[in-house]
């Protein structure tokens, strides 16, 4: 049993694009659990606040959206399906009319009624990522989004949350540093061996840590996101 | 973050000390004087019966073993201390081992009386649940490795398992009570002295389950930090 | 979101996706049908000697049947991991286990409704004078069953072995059931038939007993 994190302390401000950077096994998956809520820290705690007041964990369940490993998705439904299903598991209005709507912006509304088992990889990513953003979230959790994606899947995931930043939602994503998406982040963290080695901080400039990573990614064999 | 291994004492006491083991050891020597010697021989069974007394209090201690199952198992799902897990596995190991003798003397002791090895009575049909719960509590045990998640399973497990025991024990009663059997029980009324031979041998059985139970516990709490000297130095080394 | 609510939205993405392949209802309904074949090879079928043992083994083959059946309930959310899915939502963690012990009850009910004409032909049992009955010790055993057998399966999908490991730590658990089960069905099948209060009664104690334990420590064995 290892210790994923140690000694991590973190503060993100709403509205904030953060990249979390590091090699595989530097515990960026694990700090993206907490965050979700999906793990409890065996030491510490994780809190929400609005302003100056604290948000029940509970509640704040309800805004988070997240896009893991897996693509948290039944293979045995169809698309439309997947996403009414975790609609009304989000308690959202007209569930059958949010699915919908979801499917469209990442063009999967002509595969609607087929089966996830039948969908390529890149489909199912954009699905997930779907179904990351039925509920308007406003803290989406990215790990390593973008892997799986074709270059344009690459280039609408970027447009996408540049999108999201400017109607103000905070964004914690993992990534291996080389990506297109670096240009919405705002600040960048760098993790190594389970400990923050370098952040950017609110207002700094996340891109030297960004390159540094992309750098070190290609030395040491990681994988690059083409 | 301090680190595991420092937050944790190496132990330097034994698990049980001298005079307790002395204690132990001479209470099982008057209860087995009581047994084989100074309690009178049963009328009809003759010196076979004496094996009752062990008999009893062996499943009593099981019985008592597998309470403090539950209870770990309870206290661990609530604090995530490691230590109610170490006792909930130690209990049931010995819980186990105390089961096994009651099952090994109860055909010992019926087939001399009785004529036959086995009989499906209630007391032994349940006895035979017990252990078999219990051992599938243990080998749950063997195929889970993280350890707090081993932890946490075990412990639900433990409370089911445990929750069971007197479902176990009803049923099994009732359902002999519509279909009578031979039962091998205490046939004959309890002379006195044969009451204070019980209940001594209840005391000696009550001393060996607490020692054998420290003694496991302690073995548990060293396989933890022994883990934790594992994980350190695979960190350090990183 | 209600705990009610949230259940039976699981509870209905079950049911579509069985009735979509009906590859698990099938197969243990054909599980059945073969203990049930192999058991009358142990004994001779006779109408009187079938109202003795049927039951028995009629149980047995259920007990069976939904320790291997059950394994697939969370084994399914282990695919791409729409556990974690389904923990990320807002919902009261147990009514994951609630929705599922409902699906994996109408399922083993299901199964053990369509096999028990079948049993009633091979073994020359009467059955519809007593259908009432029957169902009646059908339900509170199968309530049984699913419960544990759900939260079981939650158990062994975190352990090795766990084809063999569910079976063997659901079935020493419902050996009450097995008894109380099979008592009550000789006693509705008996002539005359009779309902035996008694083993109803410890029955619907077992399933109290064992939902309000899932209840309390159930979401344990869905964290991570």
């Amino acid at each position: 049993m290892r210790l994923a994190l140690r000694g991590v302390n973190l503060s993100i401000a709403a509205g904030e694009c953060v990249a979390l950077v590091g090699h595989n096994g530097s515990g960026k998956t694990t700090l993206l659990k907490i965050a979700a809520q999906l793990t409890q820290p065996t030491r510490g705690e994780i809190s929400f606040h609005e302003g100056e007041r604290p948000v029940a964990l509970d509640e704040v369940k309800n805004r988070v959206g997240m896009v893991g490993h897996h693509t948290l998705l039944y293979d045995e439904l169809t698309a439309e399906e997947n996403l009414i299903f975790f609609a009304k598991l989000f308690g959202l209005p007209d569930p059958a009319g949010k699915a919908r709507e979801a499917l469209d912006p990442v063009g999967l509304t002509g595969r609607a009624a087929d089966l996830v088992r039948t969908f390529s990889r890149g489909m199912r990513q954009r699905l997930s990522i779907a179904r990351a953003l039925l509920a308007s979230p406003g803290l989406l959790l990215l790990d390593e989004a973008g892997t799986g994606l074709d270059p344009e899947g690459q280039h609408w995931l970027a447009s996408a949350i540049q999108r999201l930043r400017n109607s103000g939602c905070t964004i914690l994503m993992s990534t291996h540093g080389r990506n297109e998406t670096q240009a919405a982040v705002t600040r960048a963290v760098r993790l190594e061996g389970g400990k923050i080695t370098h952040d950017s901080g609110v207002g700094g400039d996340p891109k030297k840590i960004l390159v540094l990573a992309a750098v070190r990614g290609t030395e040491s064999g990681g994988e690059v996101e083409s | 973050m301090a680190t595991a291994a420092t937050e944790m004492q190496a132990p330097s006491r034994p698990a049980i000390s001298a005079p307790s083991v002395l204690l132990v050891f001479l209470l099982l020597a008057a209860a087995s004087y009581g047994a084989l010697i100074w309690a009178p021989t049963e009328n009809t069974m003759g010196l076979v019966q004496r094996i009752f007394y062990f008999h009893v209090s062996s499943a009593w201690c099981g019985f008592v073993s597998f309470i403090l199952v539950f209870i770990g198992s309870v206290a661990y799902l609530r604090t995530r201390a490691p230590k109610w897990d170490w006792l909930s596995v130690a209990s049931a190991e010995v819980g186990v081992a105390f089961f096994t003798v009651v099952l090994v003397t109860g055909p010992i002791w019926a087939k001399p009386v009785w004529g036959i090895w086995w009989t499906w009575d209630a007391r032994l049909t349940s006895s035979f649940l017990l252990w078999v719960l219990f051992v599938s509590y243990l080998v749950l045990r063997t195929l889970v490795d993280e350890p707090s998640r081993r932890a946490t399973v075990s412990a639900v497990f433990g409370i089911f398992a445990a929750l069971d025991i007197p479902l176990v024990y009803f049923s099994i009663w009732w359902f002999r009570t519509q279909h009578p059997q031979p039962v091998i029980g205490d046939g004959g009324k309890l002379d006195p002295r044969m009451g204070y031979v019980l209940l001594l041998c209840w005391a000696a059985m009550l001393g060996v389950m607490t020692a054998l139970i420290r003694l496991r516990y302690r073995l548990e709490a060293m396989r933890s930090e022994v883990d934790a000297y594992r994980m350190d130095a695979a960190r350090s080394g990183h | 979101m209600t705990l009610a609510r949230a259940a039976s939205v699981i509870l209905a993405k079950e049911l579509r996706t069985e009735f979509r392949s009906r590859e698990l209802l099938g197969t243990t309904a054909v599980f059945v049908l073969i203990v049930m074949v192999l058991f009358s090879f142990t004994f001779n079928p006779t109408s009187s000697e079938s109202r003795r043992f049927g039951p028995g083994l009629l149980w047995l083959g259920f007990l069976f049947a939904g320790s291997l059946m059950l394994q697939s309930s969370f084994l399914r959310e282990q695919t791409n991991d729409t556990l974690a899915a389904l923990r990320l939502a807002p919902i009261d963690p147990f009514s994951i286990l609630a929705g599922k012990m409902a699906a994996n009850f109408l399922f083993l009910l299901f199964v053990e409704v369509i096999l028990l004409p079948v049993f009633a032909v091979l073994y020359n049992v009467a059955i519809f004078p007593v259908l009432g009955q029957l169902l009646l010790v059908l339900t509170l055993g199968t309530i049984g069953l699913a419960a544990t057998g759900t939260v079981f399966s939650a158990v062994a999908a975190q352990a090795r072995l766990r084809e063999l490991l569910l079976p063997l730590l659901l079935l020493p658990v419902l050996a009450p059931v097995l008894i109380a089960s099979t008592e009550a069905t000789i006693g509705v099948l008996g002539q005359p038939s009779e309902l035996s209060l008694v083993w109803l009664t410890f029955l619907a104690c077992f399933d109290v007993v064992f939902l309000t334990a899932a209840w309390m420590v159930g979401e344990y064995l869905l964290e991570e």
